[in-house]
């Protein structure tokens, strides 16, 4: 006689250590085997968008930071970015330098987060992790050094950034670039060739190009399909036409492959900062801009390649002091509309991981 | 370099396909009318030349006697963007056909507008709130939200 069997619904989160935050999956499980998955979304929402339109635009710096809270440089670049194009800022040669310098770093730091929590939802509790965070703290330390905050940096300015990196910077970034090798090397001697590793990663959750794309999904998720698609590349933005570098590419768009472009990446944002030491010009850091801008009535999209996808902001302006709309294009947000297609037909333990290397963090999906 | 393609060129290039469809252009966007979005979507997404395989972001903008919709548009065989716009009318509960059968990526970003705009989309698989609550009284990102 055959056992009668029905579907089981489980709430994965909100509060779950390996969902990134707070975020809740409703998942149907038949047995083991994912059914069916339904994010719920929100429980971090602050309403960044309404909260800009009661902003000046220099005041907005601020509410990026704390979208995506692991790389505040990036969300800042992004903004400033949308603010110069709407207003038509110019930005000094030195400026655009340490803004590309500081948004490598941070792209270096955001990669290691998401390469240390894959380990620990792998299993392979804490050590890891704190491999992963000890070179973090480095970088962070770096950014305390150049505006005195760790996470909520608020570096840059519409027209430059907020001041110029103090005399101690340059040999602090110099023994940084120089010992970083050496502990990607040492993470990826433990990671990218571990028999446990490869079995839980390879082939799970595959992510087709074609779909990708259609998904408008973006950034290493994208890549780890086979697309060579980089922002920094194709439409380059301050100096990252200067710079030489590779855009790494995966193969068929696994788990694995989106580990494994997350440490490549690492290291062309080494190259890149090793060269923008060599290139950086002296001179003014901040073009001189009314304290209060007033763009013209109009709008304009502005984006970068952040560690997890494009992040785009589109302003528009009534000519006042605050953006009248204020719309960010979250790649966290955006990359979690494949979510279900990556899911379903696995088991309950790659269900983790795979989520795990979506790499989102809340403070961007819900904004 | 990317390029943002001329609204007017995209335009013409509508018209020739769809003649009327594009109402009105200028340096950076094409216009068309709410009926025909889903139209020019199509012939956008399918089309050789202008191949707009991702949709980058849908932005919903509150002009308080209009609502205008924003599709930003990106063909990364060609690394071009396009811009098109639709104006909606009415405050109730505007409606516009969704483009989540020509793009998925068009599912969350729908729900968000829906959400936070209370502009419906027509045709969409799981047409419901995405940041807030079911019940949440209003749509908050509207100029008029009073909490």
């Amino acid at each position: 006689m055959a056992i009668r069997t029905e579907p089981v619904t489980v709430n994965l989160g909100p509060q779950h250590p390996s969902t990134h935050g707070v975020f809740r999956l409703r998942v149907t499980f038949d047995g083991e085997v994912v059914l069916d998955v339904e994010p719920v979304f929100g429980y971090l929402h602050r309403g960044t968008e309404k909260l800009a339109e009661e902003r000046t635009y220099v005041q907005v710096v601020t509410l990026t930071d704390r979208l995506d809270y692991v790389s505040a440089m990036t969300n800042n670049l992004a903004y400033v970015r949308a603010v110069e194009k709407l207003a038509g800022i110019e930005v000094p040669e030195r400026a655009k330098y340490l803004r590309v310098i500081s948004s490598e770093l941070q792209r270096i730091a955001s990669h290691l987060i998401a390469t240390g929590f894959l380990l620990q939802e792998l299993g392979a509790f804490a050590t890891p992790l704190m491999y992963c965070f000890r070179e973090r703290e480095r970088i962070l330390e770096l950014f305390e050094m150049l505006c005195g905050a760790r996470i909520t940096v608020s570096y840059m300015r519409p027209g430059g950034v907020l001041q110029d990196a103090p005399e101690d910077f340059w040999p602090a970034l110099d023994e940084l670039v120089k010992a970083m090798p050496q502990y990607i090397e040492e993470l990826e001697g433990l990671i990218t060739s571990n028999e446990i590793v490869l079995a839980r990663t390879k082939d799970v959750g595959v992510l087709t190009a074609e779909k990708a794309i259609n998904a408008s999904v973006t950034g290493p998720m994208l890549r780890a399909t086979g697309v060579q698609w980089d922002l920094r590349k194709a439409d380059p933005h301050e100096v990252y036409d200067r710079v030489e570098f590779d855009v790494p590419i995966g193969a068929i768009g696994d788990t694995y492959d989106r580990y494994l472009v997350r440490v490549q990446e690492m290291r062309q944002s080494l190259r890149i900062i090793e060269q923008c030491v060599k290139q950086i010009p002296k001179g003014d850091i901040r073009s001189r801009t009314a304290y209060f801008i007033r763009p013209p009535v109009g709008d304009a999209y502005g984006a970068v390649e952040s560690p997890k996808g494009e992040l785009g902001f589109y302003l528009v302006s009534d000519g006042g002091i605050a953006p009248y709309r204020c719309k960010i294009r979250s790649p966290s947000f955006i990359n979690l509309t494949v979510l279900r297609d990556l899911l379903a037909g696995w088991k309950m333990a790659d269900l983790i991981i795979i989520f795990g290397s979506t790499d989102i963090v809340l403070g961007e999906v819900d904004r | 370099m990317a390029k943002a393609l001329a609204g007017t060129d995209v335009a013409r290039r509508i018209n020739e396909t769809f003649s009327g469809v594009a109402l009105e252009s200028n340096k950076t966007d094409v216009w068309v009318a709410p009926d025909d979005l889903h139209r020019a979507a199509k012939f956008l997404h399918d089309d050789k030349e202008l191949d707009c395989a991702m949709l980058l972001a849908i932005t919903a903008v509150d002009y308080v006697e209009r609502f205008e919709l924003v599709y930003h548009l990106r063909s990364m065989r060609k690394n071009h963007t396009v811009v098109i716009k639709t104006r909606l009318s009415g405050r109730e509960e505007p409606a516009i056909s969704s483009v989540t059968d020509i793009w998925q990526g068009a599912d969350l970003q729908e729900r968000e507008v829906w959400d936070l705009m209370g502009i419906r989309f027509e045709g969409h698989p799981n047409m419901k709130r995405v940041l807030l609550w079911e019940g949440f009284p209003g749509h908050p990102l509207r100029r008029d939200f009073v909490r």
